[in-house]
């Protein structure tokens, strides 16, 4: 009886800080219209900047909270509201929510590169000294006293602020209609600075509460607010009083499954995915609407032809040889990653780039599809390949059927808690049996990853399963270009651009979300396969959500729908991001931020980076002389690497020189040639037929147009 | 009599795409001038340029006798100039009284407007509470109008007012709309169905694919040549 109380409160005092932490998400959210996933990492920095003014420079703790609370948080409020949250006010959904994923995971990058991860750092609870309160069979420390009635007060405060004053309503008149708020004289700017001040304030003095309850690690502080999410979708993200009671049932739940759990070694994970497993129930429990808002119109997909897939699929195989011809052993396992990371990336286009449908858990896949490789393929077998794709395949599908209901934010949401199940529960459990099946994952730990064996010819070294997995980089890119031409691809894309419209026109909804979960779950699966053949061993650890942000931003940045993308983003993480590295710890820093500060760039450039690249190498890809010449060039510089001439980091600089130097000359040429050709007369209708369409040409038909 | 709004040669576009070519427009005091026209004229852009919405390319807004050409919406509302958006007027999630506050932020006090309005639209005090998406439309254009009567604006500019309603609640809003203009109000009515709105004019501009094409005083001439556009049979 007396433990019930003691949980009890423990609950409750967790739960007043998740009310503070979610509240701010309410707030931010219904009065901006942007549902902030890095929310709790804004509370974990201010934990962390409170330790470092309290613990690391001394000062005395109420002028640490006025600096943390007054001055640091509005400032970073204010900054992302300028920075990143103004850039992005007229675009849609998915921007908006890559803009605050990008957030996430550069705060976390940030925190660990500040504040070093091996050091461990605790901070003091308040009052730690004064005597705790007896209540009956419970007692209650001040500290938790502390919790609840600074919650109480957040409830009143913004039940007030909202409701009874005029910058409240303008706050909340802001998301039925900002240009109505304009039209009225108020400043619709400074509703949406108020709102980011706040929900910075409120997620800070979240996060300095709970860091003495846990060690202050960023990742962890950060996921707390999984918990939060929770309490907010409770509150369907527009009721603080739901949410508040979203709170208590997830607090509650927490501390006694703490103290009621069994212990075993297959239970402690379930109490840490539990606010996870409640997220993911509640997403599926409580209806939700979209907030009302002009959604922006979708952008076109690409397609890709056939001959031009072909030809980049080739190219890729070549890369994958090339490379591996030149490499050490080292560098080998290092730079191998760019072809599985690739495959990994991959699985988002026909996922989120044709059906729209973001997922953060696709990393947890590839987790997934690595562990059944170890397993099954551990002499190489080489059905165990197409094993892990049916498993990882079967993952996605069954994240499919519930998030069959979710869109958007949502889907994003109930994606990462499962990503998070997985994280801290189902990838650290020892073998168990389910059904009379043996399942083991990562044994608890570290398993070893063989090579595959093709018929007898065992492919253990790095060349070699470089080479295969550019193989299956190039099978898989060629594989997604055939789905986007075919009938499904057009399915997936009428599905992106209305559901409604989609269900309406006889597709078969159910069938096709599933289908696509399952199809690039598959993919990531296989790729998670192929990254383990490299690194020899895997652990849970990286595939870890966190792990997999890094992957999903440098691929929205390559472009979700560009084929292109795979090579791009494998290129850019597994490939650049090692050199830049080899420079030293703080480049190292520097290529763990870089994901997020190019995800934030997004905004200038939403059609990503691959299709860019394309029409920039367009004119060389016309031009067969200097093509042909590039290509020569680049055959001399393999051979004179391979006969050792050269060294690595000379070839390499040398090779990029001339592929840029190439271009920039095909580029100048075909200007040049369409300088010489503007004299003739081309009547208006043979435009882009009899001479090449030009960009110029838009504005004088438009001109035309309208003043006809 | 100078007038107090007058857009002068203004040039406006969507991207590039040109969608006015040159107009001039002007509203004086107690004035009701209907801007009148058929789909796509370039009648709402005129109104958003006029409110500070829209940019002009070029041309010039001026405002009682000042150039405010390429000011923002806060300012030109602070200023004098009150749009009601076509089909737009209020914020649906927020409650009646809450729409009335949100009418504060040109200097009157939540007492003023709020006696204001439930004085001319009854139906309002009544309602003071429910969330004003929930009302009928004629409703929800009463609130809107309320901006309109409550706040002094030095010009009023109204898009379609008449939209989705029944005659008769058209008929009573504009009844207010010529009680506005009674008070010293200069107002720039947009509207596609003439009849509502000709009978409270005093002065009509016809628009026709991003010009005004003939102005003058809402007489049978004007009415007779309006009919013959909006039948496609341009002159
Ligand atoms: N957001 C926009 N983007 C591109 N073009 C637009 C946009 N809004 C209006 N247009 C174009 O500008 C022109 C003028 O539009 P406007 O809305 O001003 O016409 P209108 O006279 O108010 O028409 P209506 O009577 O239908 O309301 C039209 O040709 C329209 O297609
Ligand atoms: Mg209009």
């Amino acid at each position: 009886m007396e433990q019930l109380f003691t949980f009890g409160i423990v609950g409750l005092s967790t739960a007043a800080i998740y009310a503070i932490i979610g509240s701010g998400l309410v707030l931010t959210y219904t009065t901006t219209g942007v549902f902030n996933f890095a929310h709790g990492a804004a509370g974990m920095m201010a934990a962390f900047a409170y330790w470092q003014l309290t613990e690391g420079w001394g000062l005395p703790v109420p002028l640490a909270l006025i600096l943390v609370l007054v001055v640091l948080a509005p400032a970073f409020g204010l900054l992302v509201e300028r920075l990143v949250l103004r850039p992005i006010q007229g675009l849609g959904d998915a921007e908006r929510l890559v803009m605050t994923v990008a957030m996430l995971s550069g705060l976390i990058a940030a925190a660990r590169w500040i504040w070093d991860p091996n050091e461990a750092r605790s901070l003091p609870r308040f009052f730690e000294n004064t005597d705790a309160i007896d209540i009956g069979p419970a007692t209650v420390t001040w500290h938790q006293a502390l919790t609840m009635i600074v919650a109480v007060a957040v409830a009143i405060g913004l039940r007030i602020l909202l409701y009874g004053t005029r910058i409240g309503a303008e706050m909340r008149a802001s998301v039925d209609d900002r240009a109505l708020v304009g039209l009225t004289g108020a400043n619709p700017v400074r509703s949406n600075q108020v709102a980011w001040i706040l929900g910075t304030q409120l997620a800070a003095v979240g996060g300095i509460l709970i860091a003495p309850a846990v060690s202050l690690d960023a990742s962890q502080l950060s996921l707390l607010i999984v918990s939060a999410y929770t309490a907010a979708i409770f509150g369907r993200l527009r009721s603080l009083p739901l949410t508040f009671l979203g709170a208590v049932v997830v607090g509650c739940l927490e501390s006694y499954l703490t103290g009621y759990l069994p212990q075993n070694d297959y239970l402690p994970g379930l109490r840490l995915a539990a606010p996870a497993l409640l997220l993911f129930l509640s997403l599926l429990v409580f209806p939700h609407r979209r907030l009302r808002g002009r959604d922006t119109k979708a952008r076109p997909v690409p397609s890709p032809s056939l001959q031009g897939t072909l030809l980049f699929a080739g190219a890729v195989v070549l890369f994958g040889l090339v490379l591996a011809s030149l490499l050490g052993e080292g560098d080998l396992i290092t730079y191998g990653q760019i072809f599985s990371f690739g495959v990994i990336a991959l699985s988002y286009v026909p996922l989120a780039g044709y059906a729209g449908q973001i997922s953060l858990c696709q990393l947890s896949m590839a987790g997934i599809g690595a562990a059944v490789w170890a397993h099954a393929g551990a002499d190489g077998q080489l059905w165990a390949l197409p094993l892990a794709v049916v498993i990882a395949g079967a993952a996605g599908a069954l994240i499919a059927l519930p998030a069959l209901r979710l869109s958007g934010v949502y889907l994003a949401l109930g994606t990462t808690a499962f990503a998070v199940i997985l994280d801290r529960w189902i990838f650290t459990l020892p073998s168990f049996e389910v059904l009379g099946l043996n399942i083991s994952l990562f044994d608890g730990g570290t398993v070893d990853v063989a090579g595959p064996s093709l018929f007898g010819w065992r492919l253990d070294d790095g060349s070699e399963l470089m080479v295969f997995a550019a193989v299956w980089l190039a099978l898989a890119s060629l594989a997604i270009a055939v789905l986007r031409r075919g009938r499904f691809g057009r399915q997936l894309i009428a599905l992106r651009d209305s559901e409604a419209a989609y269900a309406t026109l006889g597709g078969n909804l159910l069938l096709s979300k599933v289908a696509v979960f399952a199809l690039s779950a598959g993919i990531a699966g296989l790729g998670g396969a192929l990254y383990g053949m490299q690194q020899r061993s895997v652990t849970a650890e990286q595939f870890g959500l966190v792990a997999g942000l890094p992957l999903f931003l440098v691929a929205v940045v390559g472009g979700l729908t560009a084929v292109g993308n795979g090579l791009f983003t494998g290129v850019a993480v597994g490939g650049s991001f090692p050199v830049i590295s080899a420079a030293g710890a703080f480049a190292q820093n520097i290529t763990s931020v870089l994901p997020a500060l190019a995800g934030l760039g997004l905004a200038r450039n939403p059609d990503g980076a691959v299709p860019e690249i394309r029409s920039g190498y367009e004119p060389l890809g016309r031009n067969k002389p200097v093509l042909g010449g590039l290509v020569v060039a680049l055959a001399g510089l393999w051979v004179l690497q391979l006969q050792d001439v050269l060294d690595g980091w000379l070839t390499f600089g040398l090779a990029l020189f001339l592929i840029v130097a190439a271009q920039a000359a095909a580029t100048a040429l075909e200007q040049a040639r369409a300088a010489r050709s503007t004299d003739t007369d081309v009547p208006v209708e043979w435009w882009g037929v009899r001479r090449e369409w030009r960009r110029e040409d838009e504005e004088v038909l438009a001109r035309g147009i309208a003043g006809g | 009599m100078t007038p107090l709004l007058e857009l002068r040669d203004v040039r406006a576009a969507y991207g590039k795409i040109t969608v006015l070519h040159g107009v001039s427009v002007s509203v004086s005091a107690g004035q009701v001038v209907a801007l009148l026209g058929p789909n796509g004229a370039g009648k709402t852009t005129s109104l958003n340029v006029a409110a500070g919405t829209h940019p002009v390319q070029s041309g010039q807004l001026i405002l009682g006798g000042r150039d405010m050409t390429g000011a923002n919406p806060r300012d030109l509302a602070r200023a004098g100039i009150c749009l009601i958006p076509e089909g737009r007027g209020v914020f649906p999630n927020l409650s009646v009284r809450d729409n009335l506050l949100m009418m504060t932020f040109t200097g009157h006090s939540r007492a003023e407007i709020e006696a204001v309005a439930f004085e001319r639209f009854p139906i309002l005090a009544k309602r003071a509470n429910q969330p004003a998406g929930s009302m009928s439309g004629g409703e929800q254009q009463m609130l809107a109008l309320a901006r309109g009567l409550a706040t002094d604006p030095a010009v009023l500019l109204l898009d379609e007012l008449s939209m989705g309603l029944a005659p008769l609640v058209v008929g009573r809003l504009y009844e207010q709309v010529a009680e506005i203009a009674r008070q010293g109000v200069g107002v720039l009515v947009v509207e596609q169905f003439a009849a509502a709105v000709l009978g409270i004019a005093d002065h009509a501009a016809v628009m026709v694919r991003g010009r005004v094409e003939r102005e003058g005083a809402p007489d049978s001439e004007l009415r007779a040549e309006l009919s013959a556009l909006y039948l496609g049979s341009s002159t």
